[in-house]
């Protein structure tokens, strides 16, 4: 059987207030459970395109529809529990530098609180031991009490994807999540994103600028140019000369 | 390389070459206007005798000053001076909280709460001499330490609301998208991400300002607000020259511990 | 399922003493400050109506008085400039001995700095009542007082601008067997002359501010006539000289800020 559409975009359109183009005519679904690898040069739209999907940015025109839904009208409770359900994870990791690990764990499960626990650190006995388990499956129950920024980028970036574990998502946004690490925790970082989609099933949809690492885990990638959707293969089809045109073309353009 | 120079020089219109000139005439009216709209008549023929009275108190200082019990000497003050500039200064960083916001950029987008009008307010608060709040506070408070208190507490907003909302528009925005990505409303956003990454910045002006408001509350009482400065007038008013000296030196001690211990734990803090 | 193995945290840590044996400091520290200083938030909100009249008389300012207030308020600028100067003037060799990269000797250095860091904690109305009790009520007392409050500020930020110069030209002066005051001159000032205008003018700044309150002890100037208007009660004169200060200080502040601007 074939997995449903989790989300999909339709004649999705993007024009920031200064007339830039950030997104044009984008139609794709993507599936549940899928490993999406989103490709192009610095510029080309990607984060733009992830974050339409939680809101973080607003769309022009077009329709984006998750467990179809359409997500374009939701405020207030219904935007925030959206993003509950989506987890991002951030090039710059995004942690709360001077806090401890667990409270950067259990920042993201604020969504599950009212705002005067959160501010008086009220957070449930059950909340503190999923915390710990979060930071288990990132292998880092160790750390819990340390100041997130005594870790290192790797060690901190998987902090940040305990955090969102926290919210129970069903989908993973990560934009540019290893572009500065080194090579050894750069795979621990995509090794862990690669095996929450397949233990849990969570939908992740990652922005990469490296073609290789692209190709060692995606199930299917997309290229992106000048805000346009300009390729869209399953793993298996994906050829190198393919990988190569997306940049090439428009290393030319420039 | 000589002829280059040269040939650049002869280059250069008759402005650029004489341009320096214009400077040496605009600087040296200046001063010739400073030097001359002074009056420095009327000179006490005194200063000398005075000056080596002055030195001789600095050089035997009344040491008796220091503790007497009475609550008036020099450590009770020494004390209370401390306690004005660190009552002021904490009261005046919460109320510069809100006016920090307001004046930074980037936060709201409010109609009448645009940041440049923060600033502008700000502004004029700095720019507003101490002393003259201190004398408004007298009036609606009385003479002592209470007055103060209010002048330190309000004069300093003006540059704290300016430092904190600098560090407010420099800030790194990261925490704050990941706790709204996660689904936080503006109250946890706030909660969980902008304070704790605010403030030991807030924390570590703070204790600058601190040490700027010791300084300042140990002058205010030569107006009649309390502290160190009202002893302090007097005396040199009397030509206590040993009494002068013996506060001095507490000034000068004072002043260098709270700038070397503040400096201490502003280094702990970043 | 079971719980993975974390770390204990020690019992400092578990109920946050550091966090809050500092809250307690910072309470105890603040509730004997106010017992201190007799704060009472009541005193002045009963005496608000005082408070309130004054203000209502500064509110409307007898536009007048601006006349006889100009002199004045020019003599402060003079006093400012004239007391920076001289203040400046006498920084530089005090710079350059607290210079690490210039002064090797240790000895010598930390003294000077010692030296310097004592004027910088005297208050300038402090300085001021001391002056106008040794040169009489006059500008000259403002002049000194400004001169010495300005050296104080102005030899530290010079010698922090000489200790980040490229030190390459001086070595190379050095290894040709040029003197100190030679490498000074032709390897140190040029790298350093912008700054060292653009802090003149910041401390000038701050002096027009500073000098603006001086006269109230004597030392010339326009608080001179600030001081009379408050001993008077007439507070709408006091408004008037607080209007025009602020508009000096806004101005000079303008003009020096715009210089820098070019400078830098």
């Amino acid at each position: 059987m074939k997995p449903a559409p989790i989300i999909s975009f339709k004649e999705v359109n993007k024009i920031y207030s200064n007339g830039t183009v950030g997104l044009k005519d984008i139609n794709f679904d993507i599936l549940r459970g899928q490993f999406l690898v989103v490709v192009g040069l610095s510029g080309a739209g990607k984060s733009t395109l992830l974050r339409t999907i939680n809101r973080m940015h607003e769309i022009t025109s077009g329709e984006i529809t998750i467990e179809d839904e359409t997500i374009s009208d939701y405020k207030g409770q219904s935007l925030r529990l959206l993003r509950r359900k989506i987890g991002m994870i951030f090039q710059g990791f995004n942690l709360i530098n001077r806090s401890s690990v667990e409270r950067n764990v259990l920042s993201g499960r604020v969504s599950y609180y009212p705002t005067w626990k959160t501010i008086c650190g009220l957070f449930t006995k059950a909340d503190r031991e999923m915390a710990v388990r979060a930071l288990q499956r990132v292998q880092l129950a160790d750390k819990i009490y340390t100041r997130a920024d005594e870790l290192s980028g790797g060690q901190q970036q998987r902090v940040a994807i305990a955090r969102t574990l926290m919210q129970e998502p069903k989908v993973i946004l990560a934009d540019e999540p290893v572009a500065s690490l080194d090579p050894l925790t750069t795979k621990t970082v995509m090794d862990t994103l690669q095996r929450l989609n397949r233990e849990d099933n969570i939908t992740v949809i990652v922005n990469l600028h490296s073609v290789p690492l692209a190709r060692q885990y995606a199930d299917r990638i997309i290229g992106l140019r000048a805000g346009e959707l300009v390729y869209d293969r399953p793993i298996a089809e994906v050829t190198e000369a393919d990988l190569n045109e997306i940049y090439v073309a428009e290393a030319e353009k420039a | 390389m000589m002829t280059t120079t040269l040939i650049e020089k002869s280059h250069r219109t008759l402005w650029q070459r004489w341009n320096w000139l214009i400077w040496v005439v605009v600087i040296g009216g200046l001063y010739y206007w400073t030097v001359n709209g002074l009056k420095f008549t009327g000179l006490q023929e005194s200063a000398g005798t005075v000056s080596r009275s002055i030195a001789a108190g600095l050089a035997h200082p009344q040491w008796s000053y220091v503790y007497d019990g009475t609550g008036e000497d020099l450590t009770s003050l020494i004390l209370q001076t401390l306690a004005i500039a660190f009552l002021g200064t904490i009261v005046s960083a919460v109320i510069s909280v809100p006016f920090a916001f307001w004046a930074a950029r980037g936060t709201h987008e409010h109609f009448f709460l645009r940041s440049g009008s923060g600033k502008v307010v700000l502004t004029l608060i700095r720019t507003f001499p101490e002393i003259v709040l201190a004398i408004m506070f007298i009036k609606a408070v009385g003479p002592g330490s209470y007055a103060g208190v209010l002048a330190v507490s309000i004069h300093s907003i003006g540059m704290l609301g300016k430092l904190f909302s600098e560090a407010i528009e420099n800030m790194d925005r990261g925490s704050e998208e990941a706790i709204v990505s996660a689904g936080g409303r503006a109250g946890q956003v706030f909660a969980l991400a902008t304070v704790p990454t605010i403030m030991p910045e807030f924390f570590s002006y703070t204790l600058y300002r601190f040490e700027i408001a010791v300084r300042s509350a140990s002058i205010l009482g030569m107006v009649g607000a309390g502290g160190i400065g009202t002893p302090m007038i007097f005396a040199i008013q009397t030509r206590n020259w040993p009494k002068v000296g013996i506060i001095l030196l507490g000034i000068v001690l004072m002043v260098l511990l709270i700038d070397t211990l503040s400096e201490q734990l502003r280094k702990r803090l970043i | 399922m079971m719980l993975p193995e974390i770390p204990r945290r020690s019992w400092s840590q578990r109920w946050h003493v550091k966090g809050l044996v500092g809250t307690g400091i910072l309470l105890v520290l603040l509730v004997a400050s106010s017992r201190m200083t007799g704060v009472d938030v009541g005193m002045f909100f009963s005496n608000f109506g005082q408070f309130l009249n004054l203000l209502v008389r500064m509110s409307s300012p007898t536009w007048s008085y601006t006349a006889v207030i100009i002199r004045p308020l020019l003599e402060t600028i003079q006093m400012a400039i004239l007391g920076t100067t001289i203040g400046a003037a006498f920084a530089i060799p005090f710079a350059v001995l607290s210079a690490s990269n210039l002064i090797h000797n240790r000895f010598l250095r930390g003294v000077t700095r010692l030296f310097l860091d004592l004027v910088r904690t005297l208050p300038d109305l402090l300085l001021a009542a001391i002056f106008v009790a040794v040169f009489g009520i006059g500008s000259t007392a403002g002049v000194v007082t400004l001169a010495i409050f300005s050296f104080g500020m102005v030899s530290k930020l010079f010698y922090e601008v000489i200790e980040a110069i490229d030190m390459g030209p001086l070595e190379a002066l050095e290894s040709v067997g040029a003197s100190k005051i030679t490498i000074i001159w032709f390897a140190v000032l040029p790298q350093i002359l912008n700054q060292f205008v653009s802090y003149f003018l910041y401390t000038l700044e701050i002096n027009v501010r500073a000098s603006t309150v001086l006269g109230y002890l004597g030392a010339g100037g326009i608080g001179v006539f600030l001081q009379r208007s408050l001993n008077e009660f007439n507070y709408s004169q006091t408004a008037v000289i607080i209007l025009a200060t602020l508009a000096v200080v806004l101005v000079i502040d303008g003009v020096s800020n715009h210089l820098r601007r070019v400078l830098l």
